[in-house]
Parts: structure tokens; C-alpha cells; sequence
């Protein structure tokens, strides 16, 4: 017996098992393959790999499967550029319908230096946390509690606290992915377009000078707005003015002229314009707290 | 036969500041406000409309639901207002407003006691829950479903929680010292109308004069014992006392009620004794309030419905350094943002605190050691679950049992790292919930 033999027969061995599987694989291959278009993955690779969810899909590559399937248009994806989008609706031979731009829009305006605090908060570091202990310790309970929960959900770096506690939403970065309003235990973030501009920057429900004891932007329910605007735009829900949004064509800056808060503003060109009427404040520290 | 609830922690007492002070009446107030959900479950509804007049002890709102209460008026008055008002939870919730009449004896009508013997068992349930009688140690959880049995149950033990665990709070422990005769009353009803075979009263031994004074007063009754239970929290908490008296661990997923044991407060009990009594509505409740921050601490009978400004104001007011208030118990009571909200029937306590008692330090890293493990008296681990919560992984956090937590607080009170475990394992409760 040589000692080639037993190597002889060992390679064999393993060799033929080797063939053998390969065989096994060959065959599974064939019997279970899937047909899946093409197109997808190309189609994933034009998508901003953002995985944010405001097309409704759970990520990219679901999104991308419903394109292709022709479920969805190509103009749901926000965070794509319009180049993309168009690139995508020309590889799918579809129209990509234009969607005006959609923003995250906070619905308070009371940071630090025009609304009082009436206890300190002292617990976690978080505004989900501080709203189960007596709802933080702003005098507002509808208002921002500035512990920067949306800060930190936004994966688009979109969203800045400032010094009085706001976060600042970055208009350029916004993807309107709804992070933000998800995460948000006060219900503050809406998604707008941009052509929105009459924005009502408060949620209080409070009224009168009720409303700014707490807050100095507050809405005090003093309906100067609706009287001012067109029939139907605005209204007064609960103590608060609400814009009918559906008659957003209507809106003027007529609305804001007499709001003796600044509690309704005109956001134009990033900046968000109060009323002649308004009282002017220009405190830039915060409040005293007390 | 004397058993221990394992793990726990002992917290500094402080409960001289109150023990020895007598039970005082607060007067009447020009103003009440009452929550239309302040028990646990459903909200009651409003039966009453602004403007009209109510009676002390009238009927101002009927029970919204099998887990719902009714409410009472505290005062002879005229309803104001039913709008929603500032609630200790920090939210807004639907109430009741009662302004009180300055000229009105404020004297209950007097009735006829009512005569519980002959009630069968859903009658009396019927007339626990229409005198919107709830569990007053802290949870406000309403009675009677506790007494509502399913089919071919039925219990046999009535444990009464006299164990005031919470650091601070006297309470309970002047009722039982200066009414411990009306205490009875209530443990007899209840065991007579549950058929329960025996009553124990669960007190812990730092309540001595307690102890004896109920002692004495059972010599002639049959079947009622009082248990001197070691100091330890959460005694009180309703798990842990059944382990501390019958030394039956209680599984998460049973209810006293599964195993045959009813748990009361005693003031539960003297509400309903006072009930069967004189017709008296849960209309008022006992309340300690204490802590560095009270310039004269005080036991006191409060209306519920009474502004917290004017329980403080009885007090002589809260001092310059007073850094934080809380209502309930120093371990598990909230901390509160407005002194404008009102007392509410799950208020056992209100604490002001200085900085030598309410100092906030900073979070320090885990070092392992421990100690959350050791203190929680459901067995969980705090120190992971804090993890978790921090991370949002709030499947995982289920998988480690997070629904059994109590929030009693004893594993952020173990934790020589300060950090904040069950306030992020509550928000974590919460979040989860939610989704």
C-alpha cells in the first residue's frame, strides 16, 4: 500500500462530495429561483438610501419595488433631488407628478425669553420624560418643552434647538419624513408646504389673558384674525385660531396685521413676519425662572 | 408564621415630623375644582350643569363606565364651571368647577344609616361604586371591582394595608391611632358582605401605638388579627404585603383576587364605614403634608377639590428654600409644576422640599455593582432595563418583564451611580404602551 493511494483516495472523496453538492445546489437554484425585475435594484441605487419612510414604505427598497410596480410615483420620495426623480420617472417611462415642498413646522413660538416656567424641571433629559412629570415646567401645557427629543430624532441634522430652547427647522434639509412629529409628545410639528404661509405658531388652548400670563406669543383667542381674513379662513376652535388650509389661496397677510400677540405670523423667505399690531419684544435673554 | 417580601431598601423615615400631630379639619375654601377623572379607568359624567346649586355630598357626576366612580360635591355651592382645568398629571382634563356658598352651614344632610346587612353582594358593590368610594392609598383605584368576583370565585382572606411604607406620610397611621373603632366597622362590613373568613391588618412595627391601640380593640372581635410586619418598602405595595403576611409569592400574572385575597387601605375601609354610617360620600380625605419645605406640617382632613395653594396656605405657607413639591409619597408621588391644581382623591400626601432633601445630582456611568438588582422587589433588572430605555428597545425590554415594574422607585434609590432607573423605565412604560 503506498502512501499515495490513501491521499489519492481522500481527494476523491471530497472531490466527489464537492461535485455532489454542487450538483444539489445547481438544481435548488433552478427549482426555487425568483424572478425579480432588474429594474429594482437600479431604481434602489437613484433613491437617497435614506430609509426615512415619508414615501409610506418602510425604507428604500420597498419604495423602489412599488415604483417599479408602478404603485407609487417617483415624486413621494422628498429627500430625492428633482433630478433624481426625474432620472427615475424617465428610466420608468412614468410622469413624475411635481410635489410642491413639504416642511416640518413647529406650532409654538414660546422659547425661554417670552414664556414663563413656573417649576424647574430637574428629571430626565427628555421632553417624552418630562411630559409624564406635570408636563415639564413651562406655565404653557401645550407649549414646547425644549429638551430637544426632535433634535435628536431628525436624521436629517434638520432640526437645531436655539438659546431660548426652540428647535429651528432647517427648511433646506427638511425632508418632511414626520420624525419629528411622530416624536413630539405635545403634537407640536406639522407637515405644511411651503406655500403655506399663514402659520398660527401657538397650540394653547387657553384664552385671554390667561393664555399670556403663560406665554407672551400666546394665541389669546381674540379673533382679530378671523375677522380680519377672508370668510372661512381662519376660525376659532377651542381657543384657538385654526387656518383652513383648503382656501390657502385666500390668505394674505391682512391676518396677521392685528394680532396683538404675533401669535399668527407670515412665514416668507424663511422668515417668519408678525403683524404691525404685534407688541414688539426684544428681550434676547431668557426669563427669569419663577 | 411571620414572612419577609424579598429585596426592597430602607429609606430614611421621617416620619416624626407628623407622627404626633392630631388630625385637623381644613376649613372651607371660596373655590373647588374636581376632576372628572381622577380614579382609575373610565371618567365619571357630569350630571350637573353650570350654573346649578349642590349640597355637600350631592351627586355631581355618575360612574362612566364598570371601571369608574361616581363624585360627590365637598361643598354646598354652585357649579361654575365644567371646562377643562390643570389636573396633577400636568394636563388638562375635564372638571368640575364648584364655587363654594359663604353663607351655607356646609352641615351634611343627615341620613339614615343604611342598613348593609341586608344588601346582597352586587347591591353593595352597587353602593360602593355610586359613593365613589376608591382604594385611597395612593392609586385611586376603585373599590369595587375589587369585590366584583367572577363566577365561582370567591375570597376568603381581607388583608388591610395599614403598612404606610412611604417615607413621610403619617396618615394612615393617625386614622388608625384615632379611629380605629370606625376602622372595624368598615373590615366588618366588607368581610361580612365578601364572606371572607378572615381579616388581617398588615401594619409595620414602626407604628407601635397602631398596633396596640387596634390590638386592643379586636380583644372582642372574631377573626380580625393585626400582623406587625418589619419595616421595609414597598411593604404597602399589594404583592409585597401578600408575601409579607401569607408568604405566597403572587405571580405578575394573577390578581389578588385569583388566589381569594381582597387588599384595602385603611382608608378605604373608613370611607366605607362612613359610607354605611352616615351616608357620607367619599367627599374628603386624610392627607399628610410634610417635608422641610411646610412651615408648620400638619395631618389634615382636606375636601377633595381643594386647591393645593390653600391646603399649603392652612400650613402657613411654603418656606423661601422650598426647591420642590410633590403630591403622594416621596418614593412614588409626582412632582408637581402648579400649586393651582387640586387635591384629588388619590392624594395621600403633599411634600415640600428643600435643597437639603430634594438635591439633584448628576448621572454617573454603571458600575455594575448590583444594588437595582438587589432592591427590586419584583425581580427584575433595573440596571438593564434602564439600558434599554435609553436605547428605545422596547421589545427587549419586554422580554425582561418590563409591564411587572410597580415604579416604586427603589431601584433609583439604591443606585449609588444617581441614575434616574425608574424614571426612564416609566417613560419607557409609557412610550411602549403608546405604540
Amino acid at each position: 500500500m503506498t502512501p499515495y493511494l490513501g491521499i489519492g483516495l481522500a481527494a476523491l472523496f471530497m472531490g466527489g462530495l464537492g461535485v455532489g453538492l454542487a450538483a444539489v445546489l445547481a438544481a435548488a437554484s433552478r427549482k426555487l429561483y425568483v424572478y425579480e425585475d432588474p429594474r429594482i435594484d437600479e431604481v434602489e441605487d437613484m433613491l437617497p438610501h435614506a430609509n426615512c419612510g415619508a414615501c409610506t414604505k418602510p425604507g428604500c427598497r420597498p419604495f423602489a419595488e412599488a415604483l417599479v410596480k408602478g404603485e407609487l410615483d417617483p415624486g413621494l420620495c422628498t429627500p430625492n433631488s428633482q433630478e433624481m426623480t426625474q432620472a427615475i420617472a424617465g428610466f420608468l417611462g412614468v410622469e413624475a407628478v411635481k410635489r410642491e415642498k413639504r416642511v416640518a413646522r413647529l406650532a409654538c413660538a414660546g422659547g425661554a425669553h417670552v414664556a414663563y416656567f413656573r417649576a424647574e424641571y430637574a428629571g430626565l433629559k427628555s421632553c417624552r420624560a418630562a411630559a409624564l412629570v406635570s408636563g415639564g415646567g413651562k406655565g404653557c401645557t401645550w407649549g414646547c418643552l425644549g429638551l430637544g427629543d426632535c433634535d435628536i430624532a431628525c436624521e436629517f441634522d434638520a432640526i437645531h434647538m436655539n438659546k431660548f430652547g426652540l428647535p429651528i427647522v432647517n427648511e433646506g434639509k427638511c425632508v418632511a419624513c414626520d420624525d419629528c412629529v411622530d416624536v413630539c409628545p405635545k403634537d407640536l410639528f406639522e407637515i405644511h408646504p411651503v406655500s403655506h404661509k399663514l402659520w398660527v405658531a401657538c397650540k394653547s388652548l387657553s384664552a385671554g389673558d390667561e393664555a399670556e400670563q403663560d406665554c407672551e406669543v400666546a394665541c389669546t383667542a381674540c379673533a382679530r384674525c378671523v375677522v380680519d381674513a377672508p370668510e372661512g379662513l381662519i376660525e376659532i376652535r377651542n381657543n384657538l385660531a385654526i387656518v383652513d388650509y383648503t382656501k390657502n389661496d385666500l390668505a394674505s397677510t391682512v391676518a396677521i396685521e392685528r394680532c396683538p400677540t404675533g401669535a399668527i405670523v407670515w412665514l416668507d423667505d424663511k422668515k417668519a413676519k408678525k403683524g404691525t399690531g404685534a407688541k414688539k419684544i426684544v428681550r434676547m435673554e431668557p426669563l427669569p425662572r419663577g | 408564621m411571620r414572612h419577609r417580601f424579598s429585596h426592597g431598601v430602607h429609606p430614611q423615615q421621617n416620619k416624626e415630623l407628623t407622627v404626633d400631630l392630631p388630625i385637623q379639619r381644613v376649613p372651607f375654601v371660596g373655590r373647588y375644582v374636581l376632576p372628572l377623572d381622577q380614579h382609575l379607568g373610565a371618567p365619571a359624567q357630569a350630571t350637573v350643569n353650570v350654573g346649578e346649586r349642590v349640597r355637600r355630598g350631592q351627586r355631581i357626576a355618575r360612574p362612566g363606565g364598570f371601571v369608574s366612580t361616581a363624585l360627590h360635591s365637598p361643598v354646598t355651592g354652585k357649579v361654575m364651571a365644567i371646562e377643562p382645568r390643570r389636573a396633577p398629571g400636568g394636563k388638562f382634563s375635564p372638571s368640575i368647577e364648584i364655587h363654594a356658598d359663604p353663607f351655607a352651614t356646609q352641615r351634611l344632610t343627615p341620613n339614615p344609616p343604611i342598613d348593609w346587612l341586608s344588601l346582597t353582594l352586587e347591591e353593595f358593590i352597587h353602593h360602593i361604586q355610586w359613593a365613589g368610594i376608591v382604594g385611597l392609598g395612593g392609586a385611586a383605584f376603585p373599590s369595587h371591582v375589587k369585590y366584583s368576583m367572577p363566577e365561582g370565585k370567591k375570597i376568603e382572606y381581607l388583608l388591610i394595608n395599614g403598612a404606610e411604607c412611604e417615607p413621610y406620610l403619617t396618615n394612615d397611621h393617625r386614622l388608625m391611632l384615632e379611629r380605629p373603632d370606625a376602622l372595624l366597622q368598615g373590615i366588618a362590613i366588607v368581610k361580612r358582605k365578601l364572606g371572607a373568613k378572615r381579616a388581617i391588618i398588615g401594619i409595620e412595627t414602626n407604628k407601635p401605638g397602631a398596633i396596640d391601640t387596634l390590638r386592643a380593640q379586636i380583644k372582642r372581635i372574631h377573626k380580625v388579627d393585626v400582623m406587625p410586619l418589619p419595616v421595609k418598602y414597598p411593604q404597602g405595595a399589594e404583592r409585597m404585603l401578600i408575601k409579607a403576611v401569607f408568604g405566597y409569592e403572587l405571580p405578575a400574572t394573577k390578581l389578588p383576587r385569583d388566589i381569594g385575597i381582597a387588599v384595602n387601605n385603611v382608608s378605604s375601609l373608613v370611607a366605607i364605614a362612613d359610607y354605611f354610617g352616615s351616608g357620607l360620600p367619599l367627599i374628603e380625605r386624610i392627607i399628610t403634608v410634610s417635608g422641610s419645605g411646610v412651615t408648620y406640617p400638619a395631618n389634615l382632613i382636606v375636601p377633595i377639590g381643594t386647591p393645593l395653594r390653600e391646603v399649603l396656605r392652612f400650613c402657613g405657607g411654603l418656606r423661601e428654600a422650598t426647591k420642590s413639591v410633590i403630591m403622594g409619597g416621596p418614593m412614588m408621588g409626582q412632582p408637581i409644576g402648579s400649586l393651582d391644581i387640586p387635591i384629588v382623591k388619590g392624594t395621600s400626601g403633599i411634600l415640600a422640599f428643600t435643597e437639603k432633601e430634594a438635591s439633584t445630582t448628576f448621572e454617573l456611568p454603571c458600575i455594575r455593582c448590583g444594588r437595582c438588582l438587589a432592591a427590586c422587589p419584583h425581580f427584575l433588572n433595573p440596571s438593564r432595563l434602564g439600558r434599554l430605555a435609553k436605547a428605545r428597545r422596547f421589545d427587549e425590554m419586554r422580554a425582561y418583564r418590563l409591564t411587572d415594574c410597580v415604579e416604586c422607585g427603589a431601584c433609583s434609590y439604591a443606585c449609588p451611580s444617581e441614575i434616574p432607573l425608574v424614571q426612564l423605565i416609566r417613560t419607557a412604560k409609557r412610550e411602549s404602551h403608546q405604540r
